[in-house]
């Protein structure tokens, strides 16, 4: 069968776009709101329920579009704000961006609820009114032209590059051919790439954006004399930033890059983009650029991705709240040591047993699987991971250097 | 068992050691295609030179420089932190060989 006939059920938002979960969100608006979240989570017992929230009780602009973001993405269907009452960060306001966007939006106050127990009633309460709601949401028929997939890399080795990374660019070739949309990220490794990655730009803009993005993260790498690589990622035989930022960026394929997406928009048009997920220069400061895989996951589902790979040499248990992460290992000893955890296993081409086009049509059946329901790994343990840290970070891409 | 390194594009002067090569004969499988010795140890998911490097020339991997010689080495050698650097990152020249580990920092 032609990957380009092949189609599931989805779910239809009220943005046009097609969601391939329908998730109820509890998320907390301070960090003193987080453990009747959970709570009203953990009771409710419903895979589909999840915790997000953000710890802070000032209102970090980042944090809160990122929010908007999830709230909007289309694997959710519903949302309960929880707040405690004194933060910065308005609940009543995340539940109205739900009801605009013709989704079930609740929220309440714990101190106004009467404390603990009262909010955690309460809570099981109104998810239970979303997941009534949840029943009303169209279903349609959805295909991979309509699909936007994040790809990053953590726990990277030498297979990375050889093959974990070597496959998901080549399926990101395919699903871009069939009309779908693919978001990469990590620019602080693509430290050495910029001709590289700017003669793939789609147009004029495209290349400033890539060359403004990848400058800045330069800088930033330049001015704290650290880069995106490890004593693992050395010990494991990787000797330069250069040769590890390689090994990634293969995972972006080799269409045009239509341009830098920030951090919570939405590609503007179907085809391949560049996120750019480091803070912006006048707040350098004030962040790192990668704290952990799961914020990587987090800021490219905040681009809308209806589901991520996760490439992992070494091996990794995430998942993420919002979309399904896919893991890929290049390395079959990771694969074999770690199967209940490990999706797809592409080291199988380093020892000959199967070619590069075979292992690609492996992947795109197992995407297509996914996004009709079945289960990742990672959703099959309940791994429902997030991160959502201050950061610092401009809406728009920055294009020219001051 | 046989011994295999992977060479990824044509121009590239490194392969990557599939398994732990002692010294011996090696395939070079991928675009290499040829058959040469190690003349040392290489851990597994390390680079073997499959070509005589000078000093100061760039190390090639993808068909891209990865970084440069800070020695001339021979073909079939070990090729890492001991004999290459970035030509960005300094840092990572101050990391022990085999571990990684950063030798830069006091914990005091």
């Amino acid at each position: 069968m032609k990957l380009s006939d092949v189609t599931w059920d989805a779910y239809q938002r009220k943005d046009g776009r097609k969601g391939i979960r329908n998730k109820i969100l509890i998320i907390y608006t301070v960090e003193c709101s987080s453990y009747v979240a959970h709570e009203i989570a953990r009771k409710i017992e419903d895979s589909e329920v999840e915790v997000i929230g953000f710890g802070g009780c000032t209102d970090n602009e980042y944090a809160v579009r990122l929010l908007i973001s999830l709230i909007r993405h289309p694997n959710v269907g519903g949302i309960l704000a929880v707040g405690l009452g004194c933060e910065y960060l308005q609940p009543e306001r995340l539940a109205q961006i739900a009801i605009e966007e013709g989704k079930g939006g609740e929220w309440f106050y714990i101190q106004e609820m009467g404390g603990t127990g009262k909010s955690i009633l309460q809570g099981i309460h109104l998810v239970r009114k979303l997941k009534e709601s949840l029943t009303l949401v169209p279903k349609v028929t959805m295909g991979m032209d309509e699909l936007v997939i994040g790809a990053e890399c953590g726990g990277s080795d030498y297979t990375s590059g050889l093959a974990g990374n070597v496959v998901v660019g080549h399926f990101f070739d395919s699903l871009i051919e069939q009309g779908g949309t693919a978001i990469f990220e990590e620019i602080v490794e693509a430290v050495g790439l910029v001709d590289l990655l700017c003669q793939r730009a789609a147009n004029e803009k495209a290349e400033e954006e890539i060359r403004y993005t990848y400058e800045k993260a330069l800088d930033y790498c330049r001015s704290v004399k650290q880069y995106s690589v490890s004593p693992g990622n050395f010990a494991g035989g990787l000797s330069t930033i250069e040769e590890k930022s390689m090994g990634a960026i293969i995972k972006s394929g080799s269409k045009p890059i239509n341009g830098v997406l920030k951090v919570g928009s939405i590609p503007p048009q179907k085809g391949l983009w560049l996120l750019d997920s480091t803070p912006d220069p006048y707040w350098m400061q004030f962040g790192i650029t990668n704290p952990n895989d799961n914020e990587g996951l987090m800021d490219l589902i905040s681009c809308g991705c209806h589901l991520t790979f996760l490439v992992t040499g070494r091996g990794n248990v995430v998942g993420s709240a919002v979309a399904p992460v896919i893991k890929v290992t290049g390395n079959s000893h990771t694969y074999q040591r770690m199967e209940d955890d490990m999706d797809f296993d592409a080291g199988r081409v380093l020892s000959g047993l199967c070619t590069q086009e075979q292992l690609t049509e492996e992947l795109e059946t197992l995407v297509c699987k996914v996004a009709g329901g079945q289960l990742s790994k990672g959703e099959i343990w309940g791994h429902k991971e997030y991160f959502i840290p201050y950061k610092y970070q401009d809406k728009q891409v920055g294009r020219c250097r001051a | 068992m046989e011994k295999i390194a992977f060479q990824i594009e044509e121009n590239d002067n490194v392969a990557t050691a599939l398994s732990e090569l002692e010294p011996g004969q090696v395939e070079i499988r991928g675009a290499g295609g040829k058959n040469m010795k190690a003349i040392e140890r290489i851990p597994e998911g390390h680079k073997i030179a499959v070509k005589a490097i000078e000093h100061g020339q760039d190390i090639m991997k993808y068909g891209v420089p990865i970084g440069r010689a800070t020695a001339s080495i021979s073909e079939g050698s070990w090729v890492h932190l001991h004999c290459m650097e970035s030509k960005y990152d300094e840092r990572s020249s101050h990391l022990d060989l085999l571990t990684g580990a950063p030798k830069d920092i006091e914990y005091v």
